[in-house]
Order: structure tokens, then sequence, then C-alpha cells
């Protein structure tokens, strides 16, 4: 476990996500809300982020500032040492909602984003590379269903793969399991993982599940409460295979402990604070 | 599909039943209600000014549906797209909308003296476009931000996002706008037939009816009015099958 020295990386790396002091205020009716404030951390290439806090912390605002949907008021986001002014397609996105649309077939949703990003594959190549991922998280019989035949978790799993099918740099998942009931949830986990063997790709997760973090990622940051900084960083000391019963191992346990104690801390700076 | 034609065939059968019963229960004469089996001669001595008035408001109608669909869609589009111009045009449109378009008629008709054809497709498209206004505007406006991120995030354009998300997101709020807007148009057509003196199509063939005292015929036209309202209706299903099918649930 290390403190806080999330900004730092390996000599000779670049990394491929980086905050450097991010600043964000939503502009209400009342004035100004900052949510994040001085965010630093930095994602090397391949690795697996994942970022919990308290809820409503600005974990939302994150990823759509690393999209470049979003641009910091203050501070800059580095995609790969280049700082983000707009949306780039080397970035895929899934969120909570799939968010599929309902008058396409499974294979054809999957194949949007290619429909969007310039490339030279032809269409039989397009589909090719479709299918693999609908294998790869087991919807290879479902592509020619529509969305709305399909489960929360099969969907889920389409837009994983919608997310995936332009090889991006960088994959940004904004609560993907949040609606999934727990054993669909633990499912998810495992296709990640399959996901993450077979593709590349360097991952930011956002949740509010700290059994997720810490099965899926190779770090964790805490974020404190509104506006919020990076509290707290700490390595995952399980290694790459991983299966659900480590989850209960003492290193796993010991995490899940401290980042709960963690967020507590977070969540009682809320309280503490004077009424605004 | 045995069921589907079946239904309301009997439905029809026994509707007519009930209307030749009631007429002939109560002795009315047929300048109070004709009975449907006054309706078939009366079809029959005017079958060429049937056909020929059917195809007057057909097209008209058609027209001025098509000038509804064109107008709501560039108006939808501009209110569910952009909030401000929302803001402005909705009072606007709303106050509009509540004035009764039989006011407008005689108006219509005074500025442009004579030209029938476009009296007439101007007020079936007047009473018919803000249905379909409403719809698209509202369609497009709660369109779900995680929608249009999913593309922004790629780099697409307004454009390609309106037309490859938004626009198809939009079409089963937009057909169920149609369907009333046919209803609608239908009406704002007949009012000026019927308004209008030396016009054409159905509504001109009931005034007449009603000029030279023919009651068979003036109910003869209200049947067919009715038919050529279901089978506008029924083309607007068709569409709506063929380019919003996927938004029909399966029943289980």
């Amino acid at each position: 476990m290390t403190e806080d020295d999330s900004g730092t990386l390996p000599a000779g790396e670049v990394s491929r996500i980086e905050l450097r002091g991010v600043y964000y205020a939503y502009r209400t009716g009342t004035g100004h809300l900052p949510v994040l404030d001085g965010l630093t951390f930095a994602c090397g290439t391949g690795s697996f982020t994942a970022v919990v806090g308290p809820s409503g912390c600005g974990k939302s605002t994150l990823t759509r500032l690393i999209a470049g949907l979003m641009l910091p008021d203050r501070g800059e986001v580095l995609l790969h040492g280049e700082p983000v002014r707009s949306p780039r397609a080397t970035v895929g996105m899934a969120f909570q909602n799939p968010v599929l649309l309902e008058w396409r077939t499974i294979l054809a949703n999957v194949l949007l984003p290619l429909e969007i990003v310039p490339n030279r594959l032809t269409r039989e190549e397009r589909r090719n590379r479709a299918r693999e991922l609908l294998a790869l998280v087991g919807l290879g019989a479902f592509e020619d269903r529509r969305p709305s035949e399909l489960s929360g978790g099969m969907r889920q799993r389409a837009s994983l793969c919608r997310a995936l099918v332009t090889r991006p740099e960088v994959l940004i998942l904004d609560e993907p399991f949040g609606a999934l009931d727990a054993f669909t949830r633990e499912d998810l986990w495992q296709t990640m993982h399959a996901l993450r063997r077979e593709e590349r790709f360097t991952c930011l997760l956002i949740t509010h599940d700290l059994r997720e973090s810490v099965f899926l990622a190779d770090r964790v940051v805490v974020l404190s409460d509104r506006p919020a900084t990076a509290q707290v960083t700490m390595e995952v000391p399980l290694g790459d295979k991983r299966a659900l019963d480590d989850l209960y191992g003492t290193e796993a346990s010991e995490l899940q402990a401290e980042l709960r104690q963690q967020i507590r801390i977070a969540q009682q700076a809320r309280q503490t604070e004077p009424a605004a | 599909m045995k069921r589907q034609v079946l239904v309301p065939v009997a439905a029809l059968v026994l509707f007519a039943l009930a209307w030749e019963f009631l007429v002939w229960v109560n002795g009315w004469p047929d300048y109070k209600m004709a009975s449907p089996s006054d309706l078939g001669p009366a079809f029959w001595k005017f079958r060429g000014l049937f056909l020929e008035h059917s195809w007057e408001t057909l097209w008209r109608t058609v027209a001025g549906l098509l000038l509804s669909v064109a107008a709501g869609l560039v108006l939808g589009m501009v209110m569910g797209l952009s909030r401000v111009m929302r803001e402005a045009l909705y009072p606007l449109l709303v106050g509009f909308n509540a004035i009764p378009k039989a006011t407008v008629v005689p108006v219509i008709a005074l500025i442009f003296v004579g030209a029938h054809d476009m009296n007439t497709i101007l007020i079936a498209f007047l009473i018919s476009f803000f249905p379909i206004a409403v719809s698209i505007s509202i369609g497009l406006s709660t369109l779900e931000p995680e929608y249009r991120d999913i593309l922004r995030s790629l780099g697409a354009s307004r454009f390609t996002i309106f037309w490859k998300i938004a626009l198809p997101k939009t079409l089963p709020e937009f057909f169920g706008a149609l369907k009333v807007a046919v209803t609608l148009a239908f009406i704002g057509t007949n009012l000026m037939e019927i308004v209008e003196p030396h016009g054409r199509g159905l509504g001109y063939l009931f005034d007449s009816g009603k000029i030279s005292a023919d009651y068979p015929l003036m109910f003869a036209v209200l049947i067919a009015l009715a038919l050529l309202g279901i089978f506008l209706f029924y083309c607007v299903v068709v569409l709506e099958k063929i380019f919003a099918g996927w938004a029909e649930r399966s029943e289980t």
C-alpha cells in the first residue's frame, strides 16, 4: 500500500492517462459548485485503475473530462502525454445504462463506432471484429437479436463490445455493472478479466462497489468528498489470475476494510463541513 | 390472421344491423336519419361523383399532411435541439393551435380567393402540424445524455448524432403524432370544402346534398369520409410497422 504517490510512475514510462491538478466546477443558479479540485493521478499503459469515492464526489465528471466531453477549468488531462481538448476516437466508453439502440440488432449496435471512427476496414473485417468480441463475452449466438430481447447482463456485455470494437487505447467504465444483480455482476467481472487477457487497453473503472474494485483493478484510487482530490491510492496485491474466492483471502479482505475506512473518512469530511 | 379480419367485419355488420333496426323501430324518415339500406342506392346513383370527389379530398389531405410532416420536422428539430428556440416558439404554437380552425377558414378563403386547392391544403396543414412538431421536439429534447455521449466521445458531429440516434429514436413518437395528424388533416380538408362556394371534394358533395335535400347522399358522404379516414390511418400504420416496428414489444 502506498500513500498518495499516484502522480509518479516508473521512470521512462509515459502514462496513458494522466490528470494534473484538475479543477472543475459546475455553474449553478447561485454560483459555482466545485466538484474536482486539484485532482492528480496517472495510469500506466495497460493498467487497470478503479476509482471509488462517496456518492456525488464527481466520479462521473471525471469520466467526461477524460473522454474530452468536457474540459477542465484548470489543470490538464493528458492521454499518452497529449492534452485532451476534444473527444478522441482512441477512447471507448460504457455506462451504467448500456444505451443500446433498440432499432439495431446486437451486431449492428457493436458495429456503430466503426461507422463513426475513420478506419480502413472492409465491411467483412468490421463484422469479424465485432463477432470476435461478441464470442469473447458469450453473445456469439445473439448477434441478430434486438436489445429488448436480451437480459440486463447481456445488454451490458454488448455495450462492452461496442466500447472495445475500435480497439481503443483507453477504456472508461462508468459504473457499468451498478444496475445488475449480484450474480450477474460477478459473471461480468469474469468477462472483464477475459477481455483484458485478449484485448490491450488501459482501463479506468468508476465504481461504488469496493469488492468490484479489488477484484478487477491493479490499483484503487479513493477520491475525497466534493471537491474531490485523490485521497489515497492503494495497490491491489492480487495477481493477474484471480478467482472470486480470492476476495475472501486475508490480503483482499484487509484491503477492502482499509478502503471502507478511507471512504468513511471522506464521508465524515462532508458531515463536519459547515453548512454552505 | 383470420381472427384479425373476422372480428372487425363482424363488428361492422352488427353496427349496421343495429343502425338499421333503430331507424326501422322508430319509423324515422330519411331526412331525420337515413338507414344503411338507403346508402347503397345513394352511392350507386352518384358513383361517378363519389370517385371524383373522393380523389379530390384524398390528394389534398395527403398534400396537407406532407406539408405538416415537413414543417413539423423542421419546427420540432429547432425546438428539440435549441432550448432558447423552444422557449420562444412554444407559447406561439400553443396559442395558434388553440384557435379553432373553423375561424381560420374564412380568413384563408378571403386571402386567396378562388384558389381552392391551395386553400384546402393550407387548412389541412395548419390544423395538423402541431402534434408532429411537439412530438419531434419532445423526442429530441428528452434524449438521454448517454446516447449523445457514446457518439460524441468518438468524435461524431451533431448531424451524425441526429441522424444515427436522435431521429430513429424519435420515430415511434413521430408515428403516434402522425396518426393524430391524419385525422386532423382530414377534418381540415373537409372544413374548407364545405365552407367554400363552388368547391370540390367530399365536403362539396355533402354541401350539395344539403342544398338539394338529398339526405341519403349526405349520409353516404359521411360513410365515404369514414372509409377514406380508415384508409389513410392504416397507411400510416403500415409505414409505422416498416420504419418503427422495432418499438413494438412482442406479446408474451
